[in-house]
């Protein structure tokens, strides 16, 4: 290697990963722009400009990021998931946004503290990993990680934002698989959670229900362990419909409308029906930049932030979504390696974590637009629009850069 | 930090992971490529939809012309305001911002709603004939009016107004009834079609094809631009009509008409059965009509006592009077019982004398003889008394129903009355009951009065065949060949020589002194004819006149009918009429004079004699 590309590396982490942040974030600025370009007033005109000044602030966070040795990072871990935590009570008691409390305005600045919490639980449980030298296998010794990512996840769910109260869950999987715990033992942690989504049905849930039984059978575990799992299953399934009425409304018709569209075609409905309007009306090459009629007639809902991405498919088509989708996978598998190639620990941990993160923010927007996922108001990394989101990606991607410099 | 060791589980689980990876970005390029390139027309179809509202373009309707090329009926640009579909709040706002504008009131915005609210999903015209200062108006406010149009469209006109109105008809906004109807299946709302005479005869062709623009609106329904894509369709005109009318004439009929008396005429071109002239008074200007009639209008020409939208030539029946002598007379010539020079056992003193009643003649003191040249030309009632009796009632009923006295002719008019005459004795029986009557009846038949009501234009008709001896052309408006060739299908079937010798007793009515229309003969032509009187439950007598000019080779057939045109039972209103109308067609037709012969200067003649 020439020192001058080394340099570079010990600077950036890694360049790839780096330059392709940058680029998809300036992307994602032209396409807040665009989505700006409303015929009707729109909250969207001028965002860009925020976003750009945020893209500034956060390439900045991501440098400074860079600078702090992965040892210090971990000993601040349990102070950065504390004070997370205090926040998520904080905007509980005062926090604001349309539907939930899930806004900090601090001035002229909004900053949502779960993005900070998605922070916070992947280090911790980092940390935690990292301090184990065996690894996991029974059920039972899990009970301190579950616990670190169920104190945020019900403070956010509370709030309530069943979206990103399950990237917590999407964590936690994510860093026991890293951690090498068998898959047995995710599955019967997991499986209680199928149940829930599957209790609306009894028949579906005692299909699942025996497909558990036959693995538990199969697979052998410990007796007292797969008793508790099916027990865990059952009431996991029983407490669906209770749950399901205390849902609040708008969550229920999202899901609702996630299984049939057409059941509420101007209200719930209407952003999934027009969302996929825009992207199939885009065809092979779409209505070019700027130019797609169901955003600019305001007939797309939520452009530039939740459905920026619909933007995408009806303005540069088929060819442009598909060539974004291959960037994302080309960043994400990137952080894999990454996480692949530093030594087993800690670093690797978040940085794994982080994929896992990003990952599932990438599938269950992407898919909601097109109505593979239900609506649950997850951003899209890098380009929708929302400065304290970016800042936690770029500060995120900081820390994965330190992960590379550090192997 | 930590010291690189043996790893068996990371490299796997970092496969695994990537493994995932992949076929997560594959399910969301498949579902991307199916709603991009597999639905991709499905979801550009609901995009339109979205966002392009289609707007109406109203064709213009075709134009119609009279037999010399004079416009009946055009078309001048007009402004419409539509509004185009949106929620029912909104369309109310909207409209009560319009109210002002348009002088609308609020029965008529909750019209408008209610209209709005049946057809959500088309524009809805809601004024079609804005002045420019209420366009410009609305315009300058245009941020007000996001969900309406202006557009320019072809407005109807009628250049001659009322002398045309029973002929040409009207236009008007289908109604929801209309839309409803088979016969206007492709029509949609808003559309303006023909009401009555030519324009709802001749809608099909004169109706043209609509257009259809586009129009981008916004999520809020509000207008953005006008679309500029390939899918306007450009509106077809209607095909242009020609009439066999006359315009000249029918304005001079309509100048001459004796102003507050009722009565229609029809003049026909016997030889191929086109209609010169088709008039009834009082009558209704079709220009009121254009773009909504206004209440108060409507009003008024509903329920005027003189029924202006009566058309008194086609739908109005009459008892023919005494111009159904020639029926009579064709029906005994033609069995033989009678012939020109036959003389009646019975010579007139003022009655004939049937069963217990005496039944009277016009002329108190009686014609005494005449023969039926005679009796045609000073129509003597008794005369033809006799000649009902010696044909007898069925041979009577059965003659006259083969000469189509029971039918209407089959004009190219939305609307014609059939004539009605009795078909057989047990007409009475089921009428009367078998012993209510008698058969004196046939002495009214006889002289066109009972139980017989006729069109003006069927009259008219039976002359066309007097006139010519032919089975005579099925009545038409429009210029058409093959309409000249469609006959009805009965004739006279009277010998040649007889229709002449009725055509000279014909001729002897208008031009010899005692004839009882001698006083308005024609200066430059032979006319020929019949004056008629019928008698009239409700006042004077109606005064008819059918008749032709020039006699020797018609090219007028003539009917005229004045409600009550005999207002001191001695004057006819209809004679002068009727000869001034023949007079003045043969003018501008520039027929060749051919004089009837000149007055015995020693008979005193009394001006405008009638009969009875």
């Amino acid at each position: 290697m020439r020192a001058g590309s080394d340099s570079r590396a010990a600077f950036l982490g890694d360049p790839g990963l780096v330059g392709m942040s940058v680029l998809l974030a300036l992307l994602g600025i032209a396409m807040i722009y665009s989505a700006g370009r409303v015929e009707l007033p729109s909250v969207a005109t001028g965002a860009w400009r925020r976003q750009l000044m945020w893209l500034a602030i956060a390439i900045v966070a991501f440098f400074s990021v860079t600078r702090v040795p992965l040892r210090w990072l971990e000993w601040a871990t349990p102070w950065i998931y504390t004070l997370s935590v205090l926040l998520l009570l904080v905007v509980l008691a005062v926090g604001s946004g349309p539907n939930t409390r899930s806004w900090l305005r601090f001035g002229g600045i909004s900053f949502q503290p779960a993005e900070l919490a998605k922070l916070g639980t992947v280090l911790m449980l980092a940390r935690f990993f990292a301090g184990r030298r065996d690894t996991v296998q029974r059920l039972a010794e899990l009970w301190k990680p579950v616990a670190i990512i169920l104190v945020p996840f019900f403070l956010v769910l509370a709030q309530p934002d069943l979206g990103s109260a399950l990237i917590f869950g999407v964590i936690l999987i994510c860093a026991l698989y890293w951690a090498g715990v068998p898959l047995l033992t995710i599955f019967m942690l997991v499986s209680p959670g199928v149940s829930m989504i599957l209790g609306f049905s009894a028949a579906i849930w005692g299909v699942w229900f025996l497909i558990l039984i036959g693995v538990l059978y199969v697979r052998r575990p410990f007796f007292i362990e797969a008793l508790f799992v099916a027990l865990a299953n059952i009431a996991a399934g029983a407490t669906t419909l209770p749950l399901w009425n205390r849902l609040a409304t708008y969550q229920q018709n999202r899901l609702l409308v996630f299984l049939n569209p057409e059941i509420d075609p101007r209200g719930a409905g209407w952003h999934l029906i027009q969302s996929q309007v825009a992207i199939g009306s885009g065809g092979w090459f779409g209505q070019g930049y700027g130019q797609g009629p169901q955003k600019r007639l305001s007939f797309l809902p939520e452009q530039h932030t939740d459905f920026i991405f619909s933007v995408v498919g009806e303005e540069l088509g088929f060819l442009g979504a598909v060539v974004l989708l291959l960037a994302f996978t080309w960043f994400l598998r990137r952080v894999l390696v990454l996480a692949l190639r530093a030594p087993a620990g800690y670093g690797s941990m978040v940085a794994f974590c982080f994929f896992g993160v990003w990952f599932a923010h990438l599938v269950i927007n992407v898919g909601m637009t097109v109505g593979l996922m239900p609506i649950t108001g997850l951003p899209l990394p890098f380009l929708s629009y929302g400065g304290s989101f970016l800042l936690m990606m770029f500060i995120g991607i900081g820390i994965v850069a330190r992960v590379a410099t550090e192997r | 930090m930590t010291m690189r060791v043996a790893d068996p589980v990371r490299p796997r689980r970092a496969t695994g992971a990537t493994v995932v990876l992949l076929g997560a970005v594959g399910v969301l390029v498949a579902a991307f490529f199916q709603l991009q390139v597999v639905g991709r027309s499905e979801f550009e179809l609901k995009s339109r939809d979205n966002r392009l509202r289609p707007i109406t373009i109203p064709p213009a309707r075709g134009a119609i012309y009279d037999r010399r090329g004079r416009v009946l009926a055009d078309n001048v640009p007009g402004y419409s305001l539509s509004l185009l579909p949106s929620p029912v709040d909104s369309a109310r706002a909207t409209l009560e911002r319009l109210a002002s504008y348009l002088a609308l009131d609020s029965a008529d915005v909750e019209a408008h709603l209610g209209r709005f609210s049946r057809r959500p999903q088309s524009a809805l015209v809601i004024a079609d004939n804005l002045s420019f200062q209420q366009v410009a108006a609305i315009e300058e406010r245009r941020p007000e009016f996001r969900h309406t149009v202006i557009d320019t469209h072809p407005r109807r006109r009628y250049p001659s107004g009322p002398a045309i109105g029973h002929v040409i008809g009207y236009v008007g906004e289908i109604s929801e009834d209309e839309l409803e109807s088979e016969s206007f299946q492709d029509y949609d709302a808003g559309r303006i079609i023909g009401r009555q005479g030519i324009e709802r005869q001749y809608e099909a062709s004169l109706g043209g094809t609509p257009g259809v623009r586009y129009v981008e609106v916004n999520a809020r329904n509000m207008i953005v631009s006008e679309f500029g894509g390939k899918s306007t369709v450009e509106a077809v005109t209607g095909t242009d009509m020609i009439l066999g009318l006359d315009l000249t004439l029918q304005e001079y009929a309509d100048s001459i008409f004796p102003e507050g008396m009722r009565g229609g005429l029809v003049a026909l071109d016997p030889v191929n059965g086109e209609v010169l002239a088709l008039y009834s008074y009082p009558t209704f200007d079709p220009n009121l009509f254009i773009g909504g009639i206004s209440t108060d209008d409507w009003t008024r020409l509903r329920d005027d006592p003189d029924r202006p939208l009566l058309n008194r030539a086609t739908t109005a029946l009459y008892p023919a009077g005494s111009t159904w002598k020639l029926v009579m007379a064709t029906l005994a010539m033609r069995n033989g019982s009678l012939g020109i020079g036959s003389v009646m056992p019975t010579s007139c003193n003022g009655a004939l004398q049937y069963g217990r009643r005496a039944f009277r003649c016009w002329k108190p003191n009686g014609h005494h003889v005449l023969d039926l040249s005679g009796a045609i030309k000073e129509s003597c009632n008794v005369f033809f008394y006799q000649v009902g009796l010696r044909l007898g009632l069925d041979p009577l009923l059965e003659g006259v129903n083969s000469l189509g006295f029971n039918s209407a002719t089959g004009i190219d008019l939305p609307t014609e009355t059939s004539s009605r005459f009795p078909i057989t004795r047990e007409w009475y029986d089921e009428r009367y009951g078998p012993r209510g009557w008698t058969e004196s009846v046939i002495l009214n038949l006889s002289i066109g009065q009972g139980e017989t009501e006729q069109t003006l234009l069927r009259m008219a008709q039976f002359y066309s065949a007097l006139a010519l001896g032919e089975s005579p052309v099925i009545p038409h408006l429009i210029r058409n060949e093959a309409l000249d060739q469609r006959r009805e299908s009965w004739t006279l079937n009277l010998p040649e020589e007889r229709r002449l010798e009725l055509l000279g007793a014909l001729k002897r009515v208008v031009n010899e002194p005692g004839g009882t229309a001698y006083g308005s003969r024609l200066q430059n032509w032979t006319a020929a004819g019949k004056t008629g009187t019928a008698q009239n439950p409700h006042g004077d007598p109606h005064s008819w006149f059918v008749g032709f000019a020039p006699a020797e080779a018609p090219r007028i057939v003539i009917a005229v009918i004045v409600e009550q045109g005999h207002p001191d039972n001695q004057r006819s209103l209809a004679v002068p009429l009727a000869n001034q109308i023949m007079n003045r067609f043969l003018e501008l037709e520039g027929v060749e004079p051919n004089p009837p012969l000149p007055i015995p200067r020693r008979v005193v003649v009394p001006l405008n004699t009638a009969d009875e």
